[in-house]
């Protein structure tokens, strides 16, 4: 019923949210990018005085240029955070990638209670970051309290203040939980998909169990993974709240999501922190090209 | 080598009892058909034989030794799936070359085996395709050529034609039975195609529900089926079985003849007809009579073709030496 008058009205009913949407994501970029050119301390008095005139794009702010940039990228804190970054987002999906494969094989095994456990397993995936974060904190990590603790001392070791002295460890720790379940729901529907027969036809073949997983389970995962890669990475560069409840990004636990934190609200220097955050953006776009060109083949197959 | 010897097997799945106690030969060299309706039973003996499912009790023998508890990879026995279950991610060389690799041999003999299956089995232009950029038989002649390399004491065929074409279903029958007598392997094949038993046998076995209804060569079972159920399923169209007072003539409780051994006439024979549906084949004629007082209806085979449409009266036949007879428990009297 595609006639003109329809389509007119449905274009005239979809404007409101076309025109949200659009809002909703040029207006912060847009602003961004113009804070990252200029010279913005919100809380300087004379920056505070002379007001910010936010219909004219605040033309008391002095342009900059690319010192905001230069000043990100020259700071002591700015390689340290880009490898902190990719040393999380690398733990976090080799954890739950491996674990999530085992987890998988583990629940595609008939047994009892089957359905229960599924939803068991899935639940980490309904507790909010700032909650999880903040009960893997107290209940488990606390060097005096937590269940760690105890177990250390059951065994006899001394339990160490694990968010100090082990925090990366302890993070991506708490990320994978967050996010093992779902890696494990998509390969577990993935390896649902496998036809039995060919791990029949591979064991008439002589393939033992490691090999049929390496030579038939595996490869048959990899869109699977590569999905899960891909989804994964894009939300884990954006971790912040699991870092700000537990460590506040001390003990090398600053992420460049966190170090754009600081830069705005602990400096007040919304024009380096906005510059930061360009930095952000063209990092997660190098991230996300290459996974496609090294993941790119497995999806076209 | 490659003897096949079944003692007293049987196959539960919990409660349900799927093989009754079954013993059953299968010589050296031999092409064994299963053949029956769905659900009796046949593809779970082949998983039997295969050792991919494990028996509820009693005994397989592979080679006089008994392989009960071997694991199915040590049997020595090669499987040709339904699905073919090729490895998608793989190219064919390197399906092919699986059992091979698996099994540790040299490299120089891999690619050895491999050009000459893929030679046999017209493969040499598709050996670095992968399956998916296959038809369906190509893909099947993959799964053979895979079965062939590691040189098995015995072939496991389970319905390997079921997923192709009619007009390709005949071309592989051939290449089957042109394999078998070139490799003279033993080769155990299901199918519920008794077509496919009956051109391609040595021995077809005949299940249902799990029973063996009759072991025997393609021709002992059809002209000596030695029940009613045998009688029915082998031979197409389907036998004739006529019961009550014209049987009670012959001395039995059901009478059977089959439609080839009918002759029809316009004007005289031992029963009046109407015909119903008459299919012209061109080489063959089929003519469903109607009303003859003695089933609902009896199916007619003509070499040849013959003037007759739907309504017209007829009158059959049967030769009497051709006529089988059956008790009230359905098995022949001789």
């Amino acid at each position: 019923m595609a006639t003109q008058h329809s389509r007119s009205a449905a274009r005239l009913m979809m404007a409101p949210a076309v025109f949200l949407l659009l809002v909703w994501m040029l207006v912060p970029l847009s602003l961004t990018l113009i804070f990252s050119f200029k010279k913005f301390l919100p809380l300087r008095g004379d920056q505070i005085e002379s007001g910010w005139d936010w219909v004219t794009f605040f033309p008391s702010l002095d342009w900059v240029g690319f010192a905001n940039y230069g000043r990100f990228v020259s700071s002591s804190a700015f390689w340290p955070a880009v490898s902190t970054t990719l040393i999380l987002v690398g733990g976090v999906l080799i954890v739950t990638v491996v674990f999530g494969i085992l987890l998988a094989i583990l629940l595609n095994q008939p047994m009892w209670g089957q359905g229960f456990v599924r939803i068991l397993v899935i639940a980490p995936f309904f507790v909010m970051p700032t909650v999880s974060a903040l009960v893997w904190k107290n209940m488990f990590m606390d060097p005096n309290n937590g269940l760690f603790s105890h177990l250390w001392r059951f065994f006899g070791a001394e339990p160490i203040s694990f968010l100090s002295e082990a925090a990366m460890p302890s993070i991506i720790l708490i990320v994978s939980w967050q996010w093992l379940p779902f890696a494990t729901l998509i390969l577990l529907t993935a390896i649902q998909s496998l036809d039995g027969e060919q791990l029949e036809a591979a064991e008439m073949d002589g393939a033992p169990v490691l090999k049929r997983f390496w030579y038939i389970i595996l490869p048959h995962l990899g869109r699977a993974i590569t999905i899960v890669i891909l989804i994964q990475t894009i939300f884990l560069l954006a971790i912040f709240a699991e870092i700000f409840v537990t460590t506040g990004g001390a003990f090398g636990t600053r992420t460049l999501s966190y170090l754009i934190f600081q830069r705005v609200l602990e400096s007040q220097n919304v024009g380096l922190g906005s510059a930061g955050g360009v930095y952000a953006i063209i990092l997660a776009n190098i991230v996300a090209i290459f996974l496609m060109r090294i993941v790119g083949k497995n999806l076209d197959a | 080598m490659g003897q096949i010897q079944l003692n007293q097997v049987t196959k539960s799945f919990g409660d349900v009892q799927v093989i009754p106690p079954l013993d059953l030969t299968i010589e050296d060299g031999e092409f064994c058909v299963f053949v029956g309706p769905s659900g009796c039973g046949k593809s779970t003996l082949l998983r039997l034989i295969a050792g991919l499912e494990d028996v509820s009790s009693g005994h397989i023998a592979i080679n006089g030794k008994d392989a009960t508890m071997t694991p199915p990879a040590k049997r020595g026995l090669a499987m040709v799936f339904q699905s073919y279950a090729l490895y998608p991610h793989m190219t064919v060389r390197k399906n092919i070359a699986f059992p091979m690799k698996m099994a540790g041999m040299s490299e120089d003999e891999q690619k050895r085996r491999i050009d000459a299956a893929a030679t046999a089995l017209n493969l040499t232009d598709y050996l670095d395709r992968k399956p998916g950029q296959l038809s369906g038989g190509q893909r099947q002649r993959v799964a053979i050529g895979r079965s062939i390399v590691r040189e098995p004491d015995a072939f496991l065929f389970d319905e390997p034609l079921s997923n192709l074409d009619a007009a390709l279903r005949v071309g592989m029958r051939l290449e089957i039975s042109e394999l078998h007598e070139r490799l003279q392997t033993t080769m155990i094949y299901v199918t519920h195609d008794q077509v496919e038993a009956m051109t391609m046998a040595d021995k077809i076995v005949v299940l249902r529900s799990g029973y063996i209804e009759q072991v025997g060569s393609p021709l002992d079972l059809y002209h000596a089926p030695r029940n009613k159920f045998v009688a029915g399923f082998i031979g197409s169209p389907k036998m004739n079985l006529i019961e009550g007072p014209e049987a009670a003539k012959h001395e039995a409780h059901t009478i059977g003849i089959r439609p080839e051994h009918i002759d029809v006439s316009k004007t005289e024979g031992t029963w009046k007809g109407v015909v119903g549906v008459a299919e012209h084949l061109g080489s063959d004629t089929f003519i469903h009579v109607h009303d003859t007082g003695l089933a609902d209806m009896i199916t007619v085979r003509i070499i040849g073709d013959i003037e007759a449409k739907h309504g017209d009266t007829v009158y059959l036949t049967p030769q009497l030496d051709q006529m089988h007879r059956f008790d009230d428990k359905g098995l022949r009297i001789a």
